[in-house]
């Protein structure tokens, strides 16, 4: 199908973008890698008036180390995330949950600050980015993860705001993703993410509600002493997870339970 | 609004006034008329579009052709040399990689930039890496074997062994 | 024929140089001066009654040409009789609601078209559809099978007297009474098989050119069978067949979901004469999902009785049929199912039943098998039941009521005669293969550890190679599945060779082009293979579906080359001075009996042949030949499917496919391989993942993208070992069977029978497909006897 028109301007800044976006008001949408966005206008479900294309800010597409942390320009791509030799070694869970999404056409056109600003219930970073506190900057303000993931497809960004970077701490410790689909390429039916992490351990869900989901239960479970498997039972402890058509509710909390143990038990 | 858009397509320089919706892949097949791109779907899941971007794998049909202004484009048309078929293409000629042929071009442009990040695949790297293409005539069997077959030709192959162990469908 | 070089060899195909350098022809690529583009403006609801439509908007949008409702094509496309080629196979007709391409008053699946806009550009007209205002009542939509055949249920069609379809019983109940009367054992189950979504990778395209001064019609669109399309089309534009062209270059792949007319292939042409201009329509992936004629979309209920030592004795099967919003031309062929459910086994008698209800979605057709994969996996669960029933082997049952290689050719119970088969051979090379003994002492092991291993056979057998005459008149009103060929030796001995089949992947340009060069004795680069175009070769082409194209197809082709070389042996006598009795053509030469050195080639045969010729001998030297097959072809096999379900999720992971085939003689072994790798995966996808899932209340299509409708990736599909045996078929001069449908038929029941063997521990005896983790771990929770709060049973 052929996208309703719309106007296209291109930002070479990031202060550009922002203009851009106050003079298009509420219907003009940010162009990142579009994997999400140019279906939708395809199956004309998004009919933005304007886009406006981020793709040539030129720094916006970076990884850099900062002390404890590692900060990600907005326009990372997931392949950039993939193969990132400081990824691997800082942040390893990451790098592993980028070499995940989707496929090789995707990873090499979608980035990490879309994927965040689309908060799609069933997006991996965001499980990653609230487990472990990452920080959100746009280009008016810092947002903690756990206040940013506000409702599926909902953020407290403001029409003219755009993500410029997704800052997360150093974590290496032991580590594991599990993303359980039926194809490689699919989406999440459910993910869990496991994190040892200062002493403790991280523990993330995905797609088992509107936003992605911390379980401390499990890590509290974990502290005090439980076993991964009886610790991993507490991971669907006030789930309400909606039906689709890969999984029931109670299939979703059965997944976030047995996948949980497993990522702890394979977290390495 | 028409924008000017200026990309090289094959080697050759293209500079066309489009339309800020048209897609890539209509770009290419209805102004630049090169056809051997297909579309597969709708949602940016068949792969049957992809082309490479500067050398990297993407589906045409999810880009915009403003977005390609300034880029190096590769389509299907540009893989044969003078005349001489890219050992890709050789391949699935070979090894009966394509039935129909409808998403062979998308499969070839795929596995050309899985050989170019991995000139020595695996028989699982292969699977992994052709991930985002589908093809409903071949089963994918002699998909897999023409793109081990081409790796080998372009010299990337003491091939690994083929060895797969089981494959999971449905679940991590 | 002549001693073989070509046929039997891997020959590379000859099709592939265009199709993997992006110079296909696929119809969406051929470029066309001036045309202009439709869009459909299509039904949001499943069922709805039309109040009114407004177009004035639409029509006002810039670009826009022209904007058609149903009442605009009242006096171009002939009445509702246009789809009412009354649909063919359909035994018994109670209710076969009239179609009409566009809707007029009332719609009855999602995406019935309702509204066509044209415009200069495709967006154009995109944007002119959304334009298009449809005042719609929406009425009940009547979605569950069951529930739709029950008397007073809410109708398809409010002026339809119910939503029964046909309902014919073949073999009454009566006939198998005596079997269940004096069986040990019987066993039952309720067998789905859900709706399947065939999508080739190429939707639909069809585009339309009207020369209004010489009153002439040319069509390009994406077909398996151009020529029932220009019957169809002529028929309804009122058009005679000579001055309707149809052409369908390369296509990108069928399944069965390209055989019947759409309404677009109405629409369009009628909207070209409309407005003098060529136009187009592009399908969209989700128009596609939406509205191609869908496959399978059954229940059958089935009983078997048994004697305690596993023979056979009678079977009752009973096909309740999706047919969707109106009878599709091939809907009822799916009833072969019945008549095929006894499988490659000895019974005393078999009852069957087919019942087809209406329902408000798109109707279902033929997809790859029709009708055979549904017998094969209601024949191979129930071996697999009974098997468990009785603590038997399923190979000592399977081999116990096996019909016997001497016993071929063997007439059926419903009197349909197998050609040949020998079925415990094929079915022992398998066995080897798999290492099936060993696979079984390993379960053991496995099992011991909780491990849910469990290993599926399935002893399939097909008919295929429409088709006799015999078999398909009596169902059809006379129509025959006969196939043409016309073969021309040109004056300079290059070979043109016109076939009534069409390749949309098969590789039969290739496959063709081995037994003509065999035939004709000269080289395949000598002989051009040319389909799907209606204004070259044979007045009548019948196309490609039912695994036709080689065992029915290709013997139109071998005996119009030997029809060209007996015409050819009376040149040759004239050249050679000798009677025609005594000329002898052996490998592209025509010698006189016993003198092979004085000889002419097939080329200098073909010179003289447009010369100067005895007086009462005609020039040229080409001929067509029709071939109406006598039988249908029988291919059999053995597949066998290891697999383990993992306890905790249901995951299933394939850990070993093997599958061993028998085809009859191979013309082409490469391209046999390819067709089965393709059909496994297919048959791989239904059993685990495919399903179109449609919203019960709405009528809503759910699994509307390929996201949703998961078909397997190259990272899903299992390794496969193929193996065959050969047993000719008896019944056509090459001995050749059918074996495009047959991986899709075998596969399902290995698949599953493998996995309700893995779970047969938690007593778990029946899975429905698709087997989805979520769905398996329902069942094993529910076996385990677990509750479904939290606390999940430990394996």
């Amino acid at each position: 199908m052929i996208p309703a028109a719309f106007e296209y301007a291109r930002a070479s800044s990031v202060e550009e973008a922002s203009k851009l976006l106050k003079t298009y008001g509420e219907d003009a949408k940010v162009l990142a890698g579009g994997h999400s966005l140019i279906p939708l206008m395809r199956l004309r479900l998004a009919q933005p008036k304007a886009l406006v294309d981020i793709n040539g800010i030129k720094d916006l597409d970076y990884i850099k180390e900062d002390g404890s942390k590692l900060r990600f320009g907005a326009l990372t791509r997931h392949v950039t995330i993939e193969h990132s030799a400081v990824v691997k070694q800082k942040l390893p869970i990451l790098a592993e949950v980028a070499s995940e999404i989707g496929d090789n056409q995707v990873r090499n056109m979608g980035t990490i600050g879309g994927v965040v600003a689309h908060a799609d219930a069933a997006g991996d970073y965001p499980t990653i980015a609230l487990m472990l506190d990452a920080e959100i900057v746009t280009n008016r303000r810092t947002i903690a993860a756990k206040d940013f993931f506000k409702d599926i497809f909902t953020t407290p960004l403001a029409a003219d705001e755009i993500v410029i970077e997704v800052v997360f701490p150093v974590a290496n410790g032991p580590h594991k993703y599990i993303k359980f689909r039926r194809r490689l390429f699919d989406w999440a039916i459910v993910g869990a993410a496991a994190q040892k992490m200062n002493g403790g351990w991280r523990i993330g869900l995905t797609n088992v509600g509107p936003t992605p989901v911390r379980a401390k239960a499990v890590e509290e479970a974990l502290h005090t002493g439980a076993k991964p498997e009886e610790a991993a039972q507490h991971a669907s402890d006030g789930l309400n997870p909606s039906g689709d058509l890969r999984a029931s509710p109670e299939y979703k909390k059965h997944l976030a339970r047995v996948l949980t143990k497993r990522a702890i038990e394979q977290a390495e | 609004m028409k924008h000017k858009v200026s990309t090289t397509v094959n080697g050759t320089r293209r500079e066309h006034e489009v339309e800020s919706r048209l897609l890539l892949v209509h770009y290419l097949r209805d102004v630049v008329g090169l056809t051997g791109t297909h579309i597969g779907c709708d949602t940016s899941q068949c792969g049957a579009c992809t082309i490479l971007v500067d050398g990297k794998a993407v589906m045409s049909c999810t880009m915009f052709a403003v977005q390609a202004e300034g880029k190096q484009l590769t389509t299907i048309e540009g893989m044969a040399k003078d005349g001489e078929l890219h050992p890709l293409q050789q391949a699935f000629w070979d090894e009966h990689g394509l039935q129909c042929g409808y998403c062979t071009p998308g499969f070839i442009m795929a596995a050309a930039y899985l050989l170019s990040q991995n000139p020595n695949p695996t028989e699982d790297e292969i699977r992994r890496g052709l991930e985002g293409n589908l093809c409903r005539c071949t089963g994918y069997v002699n998909i897999i074997k023409s793109v081990q077959s081409a790796a080998k030709t372009m010299g990337g192959a003491k091939a690994k062994p083929a060895g797969r162990p089981a494959v999971t469908a449905g679940g991590e | 024929m002549a001693v073989s070089q070509l046929v039997g060899a891997r020959i590379h195909r000859r099709e592939d140089p265009r199709l993997i350098t992006g110079h296909g022809r696929y119809t969406d690529d051929l470029p066309h001066q001036g045309v202009v583009h439709l869009v459909v403006v299509r039904s949001p609801h499943a069922h709805a009654r039309i109040r009114s439509i407004s177009i004035d908007a639409a029509k006002k949008a810039p670009g826009v040409l022209a904007v058609y409702t149903a009442p605009d094509f009242k006096d171009i496309i002939a009445g509702p009789a246009t789809f009412a080629v009354a649909p063919v196979f359909a035994p018994n007709k109670l209710t076969n609601p009239p179609r009409y391409p566009i809707a007029a008053k009332e719609v009855c699946y999602q995406g019935e078209p309702v509204a066509v806009v044209i415009a200069g550009e495709r967006g154009q007209a995109a944007d002119g559809a959304q334009l298009v205002d449809v005042d719609y009542e929406v009425l009940p939509a009547v979605m569950d099978i069951e529930a739709a055949a029950k008397p007073g249920s809410a109708k398809v069609h409010s002026d339809q007297p119910d939503n029964i379809a046909w309902d014919t019983t073949y073999v009454p109940w009566e006939a198998t009474e005596e079997a269940f009367k004096t069986a040990d054992v019987v066993v039952k189950e309720r067998i789905l098989q859900q709706r399947l979504s065939p999508n080739p990778m190429e939707s639909r395209v069809v585009m339309a050119e009207y020369d209004s001064f010489d009153k002439r019609l040319t069509m390009w669109l994406s077909t398996q069978n151009p020529h029932w399309i220009r019957l169809f089309v002529a028929g309804a534009l009122g058009m005679g067949e000579q001055a309707v062209r149809v052409i369908s270059h390369d296509v990108g792949g069928g399944f069965g979901s390209k055989i019947s007319p759409y309404p677009e292939d109405f629409i369009v042409p009628a909207c070209a004469k409309l407005l003098d201009r060529p136009v187009k329509y592009t399908e969209t992936r989700t128009e596609a999902m939406q509205n191609a004629y869908a496959g399978r979309g059954q229940i059958f209920d089935v009983e078997v009785a048994a004697k305690k030592d596993g023979t056979l004795l009678g079977m009752r099967v009973t096909q309740l049929l999706d047919a969707g919003a109106y009878m599709a031309l091939f809907s009822a062929f799916q009833t072969c199912a019945c008549l095929m459910a006894g499988g490659a086994y000895h019974w005393n008698a078999i009852s069957s039943r087919s019942q087809a209800v209406l329902t408000n979605k798109i109707p279902t057709d033929p997809y790859r098998g029709a009708g055979r994969p549904e017998a094969t996996h209601v024949a191979e669960r129930m071996m697999d039941v009974l098997a468990l029933e009785l603590d038997m082997d399923p190979v000592e049952l399977r081999r116990k009521n096996f019909i016997r290689k001497e016993e071929f050719p063997y007439t059926q119970n419903f009197g349909l005669t197998i050609d040949s088969g020998d079925y415990e051979t094929t079915m022992d090379k398998a066995l080897k293969i798999a290492g099936y003994d060993d696979l079984r002492k390993k379960q053991k092991e496995q099992r011991k550890h909780g491990k849910l291993v469990g290993i599926g056979l399935s002893t399939w057998i097909e008919l295929c190679g429409l088709g006799p005459g015999a078999a398909t008149g009596p169902a059809t009103g006379g129509v025959v599945l006969s196939e043409s060929a016309q073969v021309k030796i040109h004056p300079a001995g290059g070979v043109s060779i016109y076939v009534g089949t069409h390749n949309h992947g098969q590789g039969n340009d290739t496959t063709h082009a081995q037994i003509a060069a065999d035939t004709l004795g000269i080289p395949m680069e000598q002989i051009d293979i040319r389909h799907g175009d209606t204004n070259e070769g044979p007045g009548f082409g019948y196309g490609t579906y039912g695994s036709r194209s080689l065992a029915v197809g290709g013997i139109a082709i071998l005996r119009s080359c030997n029809k060209v070389i007996e015409k050819g042996k009376q040149v040759a006598a004239h050249l050679l001075e000798a009677a025609e009795e005594d000329i002898v053509f052996d490998h592209g030469k025509f010698h006189v009996k016993g003198a092979p050195d004085k000889s002419k080639a097939l080329g200098e045969v073909a010179f003289a042949a447009y010369g100067q010729l005895p007086a009462g001998m005609e020039q040229g030297l080409e001929a067509v030949a029709y071939f109406e097959p006598p039988n249908f072809v029988w291919p059999f096999g053995t597949h066998i499917c290891v697999v383990e379900v993992d306890a905790e999720t249901g995951a299933v992971d394939i850990q070993k496919y093997v599958a061993v085939d028998d085809c009859g003689n191979v013309i082409n072994p490469m391209i046999v391989a390819g067709q089965l790798h393709g059909g496994i995966a297919q048959g791989i996808a239904q059993a685990l993942f495919e399903e179109m899932v449609y919203d019960d209340e709405s009528g809503q299509l759910k699994s509307a993208t390929f996201l949703d409708y998961a078909m397997l990736t190259a990272n899903e599909m299992p390794e496969i070992q193929l193996d065959s045996t050969v047993t000719p078929s008896p019944t056509n001069d090459l001995g050749v069977k059918g074996i495009g449908e047959a991986g899709t038929i075998a596969s399902t029941a290995a698949v599953i029978n493998a996995i309700c063997d893995a779970l047969s521990p938690l007593g778990i005896k029946h899975v429905d497909m698709p087997a989805t983790s979520d769905r398996l771990w329902l069942q094993m929770q529910r076996a385990r006897g677990a509750s479904s709060n939290g606390k999940e049973a430990r394996k």
